[in-house]
């Protein structure tokens, strides 16, 4: 089963148009291309059955650490992760996107598609074969995959889960400094970035945030992986990303 | 005094908190309910782990409790066990987080308690005997 779980400290009011969306027809064509899905999947249009959790304190992320979305784990009936916390098919091809019109070359689009469609197909293997999956990570390699965090990085976690804490209770300038201060001690986190670019103005709540200073920071990223590559049999060879980086 | 503490991702409003500067006292019946720490000869107990008192430890050199045993000092327990403490005095807000380190551990999924759009509070070990893709997203 799916458990769907939104880091969003703005809560319901971010979500809701998402979990249960009044017309996908109406989206931005450009949507189809980031998302990467086959039309069969748009054409279901429905609302998910499955849980739709929110996050508004990213708790999730700080427990398998995570500092971008989308990100994915894949969970047994035991309760032990087979696949370690790792990109849902995303990559760099992303940052070809035009940062004004959000339009992607046609072979970026098709390329996230295609990695998307490894991705989905991966999965389904997992779900009809289990531990004989050859997807299946064993465990020294899940945990060789997996990073722990440094002492900046745990003070950053904390000053984050303040920094919400504040803006949930209207403290919004006490709240920023926080927030602030989390972005600063740990820059590879675009989890807290982004937030903290939408909490600051209202207005973006709910929107894909990509406001000039995430375009900026974006650049700045140079040949660094936004999304690093998704070791997974069958996923062509990563993009790279300096090859990619037009947006901004 | 009252001030909420963030422990454990757990939100606790407690009547008896007193920061003093960067300590923060409680009372223990406090302590044990905000964060499942205990006070014990032994050590400072959770469930089977036991935090030795370092001699001289803390501001009266008795441990992290005060010269009557009766409070607390959960900031300088914390950075003890270097767990990252940070606070907004306006507000009398206390966040104490996960000292930095490895990470997971194991392979064991770690639990966590949210809710739905309806409110209704899901823990990932609900679904505990189904196989479970963790997908996690944002609208930003």
């Amino acid at each position: 089963m799916v458990v769907a779980v939104a880091f969003d400290s703005a809560g319901e009011a971010a979500v809701r148009d998402f979990v249960r969306p009044t017309d996908l027809a109406a989206l931005p064509p450009v949507i189809r291309d980031i998302m990467g899905w086959e039309e069969k999947l748009w054409e279901r249009a429905g609302t998910p059955t499955y849980p739709c959790l929110i996050d508004r304190d990213h708790v999730v992320a700080e427990l398998y650490g995570m500092v971008n979305v989308p990100s994915s784990v894949w969970i047994d009936e035991n309760g032990r992760m087979v696949r370690p916390p790792e990109s849902a098919g995303s990559s760099d091809n992303f940052r070809t996107m035009d940062p004004v019109t959000f339009s992607m070359p046609a072979d970026a689009a098709e390329d996230g598609k295609r990695r998307r469609k490894v991705y989905v197909d991966a999965l389904r293997d997992w779900i009809e074969n289990g531990a004989k999956s050859r997807h299946v990570v064993a465990e020294a390699e899940l945990l060789r995959r997996t990073r722990g965090f440094s002492d900046d990085e745990a003070l950053a976690a904390a000053h984050f889960r303040l920094g919400t804490y504040l803006h949930r209770h209207g403290k919004a300038e006490a709240a920023k400094r926080h927030l602030d201060e989390a972005v600063r001690l740990r820059p590879d986190s675009w989890n807290f970035r982004r937030q903290e670019i939408v909490l600051r103005d209202p207005a973006l709540t709910g929107q894909f945030a990509a406001t000039p200073e995430y375009w900026e920071a974006l650049q700045a990223l140079g040949d660094r992986y936004y999304y690093p590559p998704v070791e997974m049999e069958g996923m062509p060879d990563p993009v790279h990303p300096n090859q990619r980086a037009t947006g901004g | 005094m009252e001030a909420t503490i963030v422990y454990d991702s757990r939100e606790s409003k407690l009547a008896s908190a007193a920061p003093d500067g960067d300590h923060l006292w409680l009372s223990l019946a406090d302590l044990g309910r905000a964060t499942g720490w205990e006070v014990k000869p032994q050590g400072v107990c959770r469930g089977e782990t036991c935090v030795p008192v370092p001699k001289g430890a803390g501001p009266q050199g008795s441990g992290w409790t005060d010269e009557k045993g009766g409070r607390f000092d959960l900031a300088g327990f914390a950075r003890h066990l270097r767990q990252p403490v940070v606070h907004d005095d306006e507000s009398s807000v206390w966040v104490f987080g996960a000292a930095p380190g490895r990470g997971l551990s194991s392979a064991e999924a770690p639990d966590f308690a949210l809710p739905d759009l309806d409110g209704n509070v899901h823990r990932l070990s609900d679904y505990r005997g189904k196989k479970v893709f963790l997908f996690c997203w944002a609208s930003w």
